[in-house]
Parts: structure tokens; sequence; C-alpha cells
């Protein structure tokens, strides 16, 4: 016996890390729907303290979302970049999206510092506050992962220890780094418009 | 065979110390299912003991033994413990052990991610367990939690449940829920990428397609646990408002969150145990499983159907009559695709020449008592009459009927007709039918009273009752059937420790079935197969036993 039947055609399997991250967001996904959904539910319903359309500023949220939105498009030219071995390209546009990873979480700190010091706005003052700073707070967590992932490949990266065949793991990073801009959409949707 | 590996027995010379440590550092998935399913066992000891406790104390009217307060604590840790620390590691853990050998790979597809979710599990485990040594309680004593294992608000505020005994529960239950996260993962990857040539989705075992689907029901159902115990968390400990009605939250926004997660759970309890039946049925009943397709499809059907039923716990709450209407109906509709796989089995036995092996004998067991707490379900699914019996004794005999009758029950049956792969010794068939007719008798001695007191209208979670209701032989019925159910369990203890010392040996293929696991040898060696098996139809070793015969594919089947 050598082998059970006559031999088949290999048939087509899927890249097991695409599998996983796949997996990974759809778990992520269920997450912020669940707190999608409380921010939703709870729209309105503060008795009390400052409310979101007299305290959210538009503008710099907006400036922050276009410079987080294109770090997407960065992390692409990166990726490609290392496809194609050009390690200077690649390095230079990963810096870029780490520097706009960056500027986005110094945006949003700058936005909670207003809200905390010149508002009054806590988690918890009202329903707003709660829901808002949980929120806006887990998407800031999942952009600091990601930053940390980012800037771990960057400094490997500068050292010379990222090559072309280490293509497939950093793509997979970028997909949850398109993963967390996509939820960003979502998250500004329900935050600064439907809330609004 | 070609395919089969030949363990090597682990070299004589290694210290204790050396075997201990080459279990923790270990990625591969035998080892680590076994470890799952030790630790699964332990912790069904434990709530045994609880649930043990429980029924001494509610064996006559006004009795004394147990305090409120402990009965509150011990009803909490037996439900969390049996869902979250027996039957999810039991059921991750046989995954983990199985998928890969009955598919016909090497390993999972992430060994060490694999690990690292048995140790998630372990330290969640003993994080909720410290609770009784560590978490100040309402006496400035220590305390488990107490609030019940779904932890309804607003009980769970810091008012209501001071001290830390329910932050134990939230953090145990997320960690350990990371750690079943991380398994789903894998065994959705393992089960897409790592199948041997040959086996296309159609030809893979029914197990394997039974954990495909619970693993996705783990992805989505899981997570919304894990966002709402993090948003309990914000309340308890920085003031936020989600649950606190004063400030404007809702205390039924945590039951949806919750039963959102907790009726899916009740499927990803079951759907491996229907698993095991796909497995033992068939090789039981001498026959191919009747309906393979027809068995895949009502699992995926169930598994969508499964996450639009939620609020059927909630009836009781006073939803819209047009909610309540939408929630009853998905729930007949729920019925009907589990009818189908009970069908399913049914057609497989019929016309066979059936073996009442202990497997088996568990897995008949199962089709009754499953149905049977399948019917009281659709009884609760009528909302005037959940309106009548909900948080009584009725609604526990039916719960412990599916899942005790179900899943346990499946679970003991895989436990006897895998233990041959897993150790290289059969268990004894002769303790093994005492253990599973005294199990029988004692489980339907303690649940199936139950359903009678509930009736007469005993509540749920209360520590005692009064006499004179015409409650007291019914309950002493139920405490008499855990001495029954005790006294198999040590049966059962002593089967698998005198079968691990003196037990026949098993051979490759104890129970002459057809799928992979059965190829190699037993205990299957660290690399599973010494050749990667290949494939032609969902019996591959009924096709090496008969050559000019061969199964044909389901595919063929259409």
């Amino acid at each position: 016996m050598t082998q059970l039947v006559a031999p088949l055609p290999q048939v087509w399997r899927p890249d097991r890390a695409k599998v996983g991250i796949v997996c990974l967001i759809v778990v992520e996904s269920c997450i912020f729907l669940t707190f999608v959904v409380a921010y939703l539910f709870f729209i309105g319903k503060s008795s009390n303290g400052p409310q979101p359309a007299d305290v959210l500023d538009l503008p710099p949220v907006i400036i922050n979302s276009v410079a987080l939105l294109s770090s997407s498009w960065t992390v692409v030219l990166a990726v490609r970049s290392l496809e194609r071995a050009k390690h200077g390209a690649f390095l230079g546009w990963l810096l870029c999206t780490v520097l706009l990873g960056g500027f986005f979480v110094a945006g949003t700190a700058r936005e909670w510092s207003a809200l905390m010091t010149e508002d009054r706005l806590f988690i918890s003052t009202n329903l707003f506050g709660t829901t808002f700073y949980s929120l806006v707070g887990l998407h800031l967590l999942h952009v600091v992962v990601g930053l940390v992932l980012l800037s771990g490949i960057l400094l490997l990266g500068i050292g010379g220890r990222v090559r072309q065949s280490h293509v497939n793991a950093v793509d997979m990073v970028s997909w949850y780094w398109h993963f967390v801009d996509a939820v960003w959409v979502v998250v500004f949707m329900t935050v600064y418009v439907i809330g609004r | 065979m070609a395919i089969a590996g030949h363990a090597e027995p682990l070299p004589s010379s290694l210290t204790l110390g050396a075997r201990v440590h080459s279990w923790v550092v270990s990625v591969d998935h035998k080892r680590l299912g076994m470890m799952y399913v030790g630790f699964g066992l332990l912790f069904f000891l434990v709530a045994g003991l609880e649930a043990a406790a429980m029924r001494a104390q509610l064996a006559r009217a006004g009795s004394q033994l147990i305090d409120p307060t402990t009965f509150n604590q011990l009803f909490t840790m037996h439900g969390t413990t049996m869902v979250f620390l027996v039957g999810m590691p039991i059921l991750l853990g046989m995954a983990n052990y199985l998928v890969p050998l009955m598919i016909g790979a090497r390993d999972m597809a992430f060994p060490r991610l694999n690990a690292f979710g048995l140790w998630l599990f372990i330290f969640g485990a003993l994080l909720l367990y410290y609770s009784y040594i560590g978490a100040q309680g309402l006496y400035g004593t220590s305390a488990a939690p107490d609030v019940g294992w779904f932890a309804y608000a607003p009980l769970t505020s810091r008012t209501y449940s001071p001290g830390n005994s329910t932050d134990y529960w939230i953090l145990g239950i997320m960690v350990s829920g990371f750690g079943s996260i991380t398994t789903a993962i894998n065994l959705i990857a393992t089960i897409l990428v790592m199948r041997c040539p040959g086996m296309t989705l159609l030809r893979m075992p029914l197990f394997p397609w039974m954990m495909l689907v619970t693993s996705v029901l783990v992805l989505i159902a899981v997570p919304v646990l894990t966002g709402a115990q993090a948003m309990l968390l914000l309340d308890r400990s920085f003031g936020a408002h989600f649950f606190d009605t004063e400030q404007g939250g809702s205390a039924v926004l945590w039951q949806h969150l919750f039963w959102f997660f907790g009726h899916p759970e009740v499927y990803i309890l079951v759907l491996p145990a229907f698993g095991f039946l796909n497995e033992i049925v068939p090789v039981f009943s001498r026959k191919v499983v009747f309906g393979y397709s027809l068995m895949v499809a009502a699992t995926v059907a169930i598994g969508f159907i499964s996450l639009g039923v939620w609020a059927h716990h909630m009836f009781a709450l006073g939803l819209s009559p047009e909610m309540n209407s939408f929630f009853a109906a998905s729930t007949f509709l729920i019925a009907v695709p589990t009818g189908i796989k009970i069908f399913t089995w049914l057609g497989t036995m019929i016309g066979g020449r059936i073996e009442f092996a202990t497997p088996m004998l568990f897995a008949t067991g199962f089709l009754a008592m499953f149905t049977f707490g399948g019917l009281t379900g659709i009884m609760l699914a009528v909302v005037p009459f959940d309106w009548q019996l909900s948080d009584s004794y009725f609604v526990v005999a039916h719960f412990h009927y599916v899942l005790f009758g179900g899943t346990v029950f499946g679970i003991f049956g895989a436990i006897f007709y895998w233990f041959p792969k897993a150790t290289g010794r059969m268990l004894s068939e002769r303790l093994g039918r005492w253990f599973f007719w005294i199990l029988f008798l004692g489980f339907n001695l303690t649940f199936l009273p139950m359903h009678v007191s509930g009736i007469l209208g005993m509540p749920r979670r209360i520590y005692t009752f009064q006499p004179d209701r015409g409650l007291d032989l019914w309950n002493l019925l139920s405490t008499a059937g855990v001495a029954l159910q005790a006294a198999a369990l040590l049966l059962f203890l002593w089967n698998v420790v005198h079968s691990l010392l003196r037990g026949k040996p098993a051979g490759n293929n104890p129970w002459n079935a057809w799928t992979l696991e059965w190829a190699t040898s037993s205990p299957p060696p660290d690399w599973n197969f010494d050749r990667i098996p290949t494939v032609g139809s969902a019996r591959p070793l009924w096709d090496v036993a008969n050559p000019h015969d061969p199964d044909p594919s389901p595919e063929a089947h259409g």
C-alpha cells in the first residue's frame, strides 16, 4: 500500500496567513459592532452635561481622517515596493505610514485634551462621554497596535532584516491596517455624522 | 500500511520534571488537545461538586445546610464553569486532537497560537477560581462571583456587587474567551488550508464540518460577549454608564448583548457533539452516513438561524409583541434543521447492523435525551408558555436535557470512541456499559422531576423552598439522582485509570472505522502520518479495505 487511491491533482488551498487575518478581522468587526450598536442605542439619551453638537469640532477630525485614510495608500505602496525589492522606497513609504498614523494619534490626543479641559467631558460625565470615549478609544487602541506593528517592521527594515521573502507577512499587517482605516469610516459616520 | 506512523515511547530516562516540561512547552495539537480535555474534566468534577452541594441543600424544604450567599456563588460558579471551563475546552480540545488527524494533516495551521490559546484558557480559569481567595466580598471576606452565569445588570453594578468578585468573573471569562477565539481561528485555517490531497470539502468527515461552523459561530458570538464585558468593566471601574439606568443607561442592552452571544453559544456547545454522533453512529451501524450533504446544509442553516433567536431568552422582559413574535418564529424555525439531523441519524441506523458498544450507547442516549430537551425547548418558544415557566425549574430541566443529555453524553461517547486512539489502550467495555446505564438513570432521576417542580412553580436560583407545596418529593428525587451520577463518574474515573495501566491494546483501528485518524498508529506519532495520505472519498479506509468497491464520493451523489 503506497497510496490509498490513484493520485488526484493537487487542489488549490488558500494561504493560511490570509485565512487567519480574515478571521481576526471578523472577530474585530464584531467587537466594533457591539460598541457601535451601543453608541447608536444611546444617542440623545444623555440627560445632563455636554451634548455632541456642542463640543465636537469637525474640521480637525476631518484633517485627521484624511491623514489616516491616506496611510492606507502609503502602506500599499510600501508593500508593492517590497514586492519589487525596492528597499529604499519600501522604508520610505512605511515611514510615511507610521508618520500619518502618528499624526492621527496626536490629533485625537489634542481633541480629547480639549474635551476634558475645556468642555469637562469625561467617560463618567454622561452617556455621550461613556459611548464616545469607549468607541473612539477602542479604535485608537487598534491604531496604536497597528503603529507598534508597523514601527517594528520599520525598525527591522532599517536594520536590513526585512527581505522580499517576507512580503506576505508585511502584507498581512497592511490588511490589518486597512481594516483599522475602514473601521474609522464607520466610527466617523457614527460619532461625527449620525451622532451629531 | 505506509501512511501509518510508529510512536516511539519516551525514553524512560526522562525525569518527571523533564516530562512535565515537555508538556508545558509542547505545541503538538495532540498534547494540547489532551491537556484541554484533561483540564475540562477536572473542572467538570469541580462543577459537579458545586451542583451536588446545591442539591444537598435542596433535598428537603427549609434546609439550613448552605446559606443564601454561598448558594448564589454555587449556582453562578456551576453555570459559568460548565459553559466556559468544561464545555468549551473539552469540545475545542477534542477538535484540536481530531481535526488534523481526520483531514490528514501533521498539525494545526498555527501550532504556537494553539498553545497560546490553551494557556489563555488555563489562566482564565485560574483567574475565575482565584476569586474564592482574592475577591473581597460583601462581608469583607473572600467571595466568588454571585451574579448568575448571565450576570444581569443592575445586579453587576458597584452598588449591588461590591468588592471584586464580578471583576474576576469578567476578566476570567474574557481571557478564556480570547483563548476560544484563537482556537476557532486556528481550526478554520486548518480545515480550509491543511486538508490532504484529494480531500475536497465534501469528502471531509462530518466532525470537521461541524467544527468549521462552530468556529465561525465562535468568531461572531464570543467577541460580542467580550465587548459587553469590556463595557461592564468600564462601568464598574471608570464610572461609565452603559448599564446604569439612573444615568439613562440600559439594563436591557446587557441582556441583548449577552444573549446575542449566549444563544449561539449553546449551538457552539452542541454542534461539536453532533459531530461526534456523525462519526460514531455510522461506524456502529456499519453503514455510510445517511444524507451527508443534508447534514452539512442543516448545520450551516443552524449556524445562520442561531444568530437570530437570542431574544427568546428575554420573553419575560416585556419586549414588543412584534419582537416576541419574531423571536418565537425564528426559534420554531431552528427546530427544523435540528429535526433534519435527528432523522438523518435515524436514517443511518435503519437497516444497519447496529452494535451497541459504549460509544454507540452514548450516541443513542444522546439522540433520545437531546430530542426530549429539544421538545421542551419548542414548548418554551411559545411566548405565553414561557411567561408562565420562565426562570422556573422547568427551564433548568430543559437546558440540562440538551446540554447534559446532549453535549455531555456526546463527550462521553467520544471519549470512549477515541480513547483507544489517544492512549493505545481500550477502555473497559463492561465498566463502560455500567457507567452509561447508571449515569443515564441518575441523569433522568435528577432532571425529569425538575419539569414537575418547575410546573408547580418552583423558581430557579432560590436557596430553599417551603414545605407543603407539593415540591418535597420531586426535590428529594432530584437529589437522589445526584448520588447515582456521582457513583457513575467514580466508575468512569476508575475505568480511565485502570485502562491506562492495564487496558487491552487497541491497535490502529479497533472499531473498523473509515476515517483517517484510524490509519495511523495508536497513539499517533508526533508527526501523525509518515506519509501524507491521498483520499478519493469520504471513507478512505473503506476504500483501502474494499479496493474493488470504493466509496462513491458525495459530489458524485449530487
